[in-house]
């Protein structure tokens, strides 16, 4: 234990550059300066960052509001939605300004992502994977060559999707079964993916294939494909949340990929998912953050206007408890959330808080969202106003991107190395 | 003396930082203001401002030459110079007054950017303002201002049109009785009103390229203007509360209660 404090302390003082890329413009002097190092709250933020949020606020509550229940009640993502998105320069959140992105912080991403899921967690998730998973690819394991092709295009117009997962491999993602053959100077992939976000608007796929079952994991090769290239996009699921994400199944028959479309190399394709869940993580956790405290500010003012016995039902003490309780429990998520995203920001170890962040996260978002509901009573409980699809979009928090339980795992692993 | 050739536009938007339109306003406990502990941004009808000065830009390209935009306020008022420079102003001057210091009042307002275009040397040719700012909706600083400086002033734009061959503003001015348009000379002083048009969320890389546009900080004594408030307010209060209304039950016992409230004319 002495010896982790003494390390990171050491950290501390080696590395001055625990300035966070977005701290050089704290505009406010609430912060403890000693030597080299700033200590702010987790309640500072850069100026871009604060601006970030404002926009996307308004942005979220103007444009995606209006549609939120409609494109619920149709299963459907509303095209102008995404267009909406590409138009304010939040698909290329940390994609550099010479790709054609805004070169904005992770926790800029983070912040987009949490405003959005204020208003609609389905978009929320669009934002999140496009920006977390697969523009960070590109970002860390492209060539320059495959960075100048797709950014751009991916921070302008395409939205694309993230395809790992199968029906045989989910939580045992390794397990995948697609198959990658060469022919020549082409790829050819076989096999079925399933349970992939955007996966019917999206015209850019990142897809896991393994080029050489015999080396297990370490044959997993990351591939990119247009969906003009033969991708087939079948069932779209009907689910209980998030119903305007669309969540479908691909087949890829005899798919023709040219050889420069390999992403990082050659088997090198389970550490780029490893490293890239570990930030979706803190993704995910932002969405589940914003779902939370969406479903908390549209319940919460109700409860001081709606009056019975006399008084409002807020101001009864075990309305004002259970209130109070879920208050805390959305701050804690909120600070376990940027706290990795800083860690993340600077250059730190960020596995296991990402791990706890989007664990705990989830699990606040569902108990937030069904106090929300109840809070409201029968009016919570009818679709009109908006209250129970928070509730419904919170079950998969705990599900995908790392279930629980995996979560739980993950955790549990660092802390055995620590205490053994 | 202006050359007779088409003339680029220097346009200055003047924008200030009042409390958020969303924001259930509260009277302050001295009953000498509203509570202004609440969230604050840009007065909406400025966002409309610094929208029309990007939209004559887009309309007009190489036309335009500079959109500037101007604040006096607070340290905190940057934070709306940053907005419009997001939107798409190209450099913004702060005009820094004390966070604990009163108000400025329009005249006070109208002086400083009289003396601010004074300095100006490529000269300003539109100033586009907001016909009103939300939190004391004085509506006077476009007025003064052109009084001020002897220019055209169309103010409750809800179209405008620059000609810069013939050196004209047509603005649709919204009146009581409908529109109204008027053809200016320029310069000219525009204020905005509600329907001139829906001002833009400031894009992610807008916001970031915003930080690397200039922001030239001044104080009144820099420009010799005297903010000591002519105006003294008495008293700040909300209006009465509603109390409940009754229910009648035919028109003649409507008719007596009106008759007993004192409306005569039943």
């Amino acid at each position: 234990m002495a010896s982790t404090l003494l390390r990171s302390s050491l950290r501390l003082v080696a590395k001055p550059r625990i300035l966070s890329a977005g701290s050089r413009s704290f505009t406010s002097s609430r912060c403890i300066r000693s030597e080299n190092v700033v200590i702010g709250s987790l309640h500072n933020f850069t100026e871009e960052e604060n601006m970030l949020r404002e926009a996307v606020q308004r942005f979220a509550v103007d444009v995606i509001g209006p549609k939120v229940r409609e494109m619920d009640e149709n299963e459907n993502m509303d095209p102008s939605i995404i267009k909406g998105l590409f138009e304010q320069g939040l698909m290329g959140i940390e994609t550099s300004e010479e790709h054609g992105g805004a070169g904005g912080s992770f926790t800029s991403a983070i912040i987009a992502i949490e405003e959005l899921a204020k208003i609609d967690p389905s978009v929320s998730v669009l934002c999140d994977v496009h920006n977390t998973l697969v523009n960070t690819i590109f970002r860390h394991y492209g060539t320059e060559a495959q960075k100048e092709k797709w950014l751009p295009q991916l921070a302008e117009s395409k939205l694309s999707s993230f395809c790992l997962s199968e029906p045989g491999s989910g939580s045992d993602a390794f397990a995948l079964q697609t198959r990658a053959k060469q022919d020549g100077d082409h790829w050819i992939i076989n096999g079925t993916k399933m349970w992939i976000t955007n996966s019917y608007e999206a015209e850019i796929f990142l897809i896991f294939a393994n080029i050489d079952p015999s080396k297990g994991y370490k044959g997993i090769t990351c591939f990119v494909a247009t969906k003009d290239m033969g991708i087939e996009i079948m069932k779209k699921e009907q689910k209980l949340g998030i119903r305007a994400s669309s969540t479908c199944s691909l087949n890829f028959d005899n798919l023709r990929i040219p050889k420069e479309n390999v992403i990082g190399g050659e088997g090198k394709g389970y550490k780029i998912a490893i490293e890239i869940l570990n930030e979706g993580r803190i993704g995910i956790a932002a969405q589940m953050l914003g779902l939370a405290q969406g479903a908390f500010d549209k319940a919460v003012p109700y409860t001081y206007q709606r009056t019975q016995f006399g008084q409002p039902i807020g101001t009864f003490q075990g309305m004002q408890f259970q209130i109070a309780q879920a208050a805390i429990e959305l701050e804690s998520a909120r600070l376990l959330t940027y706290n990795a995203a800083r860690l993340k920001e600077e250059g730190r170890p960020f596995t296991k808080e990402a791990a706890m962040a989007k664990y705990w996260a989830s699990q606040v978002a569902q108990k937030v969202s069904g106090s929300a509901i109840e809070w409201a009573g029968g009016v919570g409980f009818t679709r009109e106003t908006g209250i129970e699809k928070y509730w419904r979009d919170s079950k998969i928090g705990a599900i995908y991107e790392g279930t629980s339980n995996i979560q739980l795992q993950t955790i549990a692993k660092f802390i055995q190395k620590e205490y053994s | 003396m202006r050359p007779s050739a088409i003339r680029l536009l220097n346009i200055l938007v003047p924008v200030k930082r009042a409390v958020d339109y969303s924001v259930k306003i509260r009277v302050n406990p001295q009953q000498t203001g509203i509570d202004l502990n609440a969230k604050h941004s840009m007065n909406p009808f400025d966002e409309i401002a610094v929208e029309e000065a990007v939209r004559l830009r887009e309309r007009m390209k190489d036309a335009v030459k500079s959109i500037k935009a101007v604040t006096i306020g607070p340290p905190k008022s940057i934070e709306t110079l940053r907005t419009a420079l997001a939107m798409g102003a190209d450099s913004s001057i702060h005009v820094e007054i004390p966070e604990s210091a009163p108000a400025p009042e329009p005249l006070a307002v109208a002086k400083t950017l009289q003396e601010i275009i004074k300095r100006q040397k490529d000269g300003v040719d539109v100033v586009i303002l907001g016909k009103q700012a939300i939190d004391d909706d004085l509506g006077m600083t476009g007025q003064m201002l052109a009084g001020l400086l002897g220019w055209s002033q169309a103010t409750f734009a809800s179209k405008v049109e620059i000609d810069t061959v013939k050196k004209e503003a047509l603005v649709t001015r919204e009146i009581d009785g409908g529109g109204q348009e008027v053809r200016c000379r320029l310069p000219v002083i525009i204020t905005t009103d509600l329907r001139l048009n829906e001002p833009r969320y400031a894009s992610l890389p807008n916001i970031m390229k915003a930080k690397k546009k200039p922001v030239e900080k001044l104080t009144p004594a820099d420009l010799g203007i005297d903010y000591t408030p002519q105006l003294e307010i008495l008293k700040v209060s909300e209006p009465p509360q509603r109390v409940g209304g009754g229910k009648v039950a035919n028109v003649d016992e409507l008719v007596a209660k009106l008759k007993e409230a004192g409306f005569t004319a039943v």
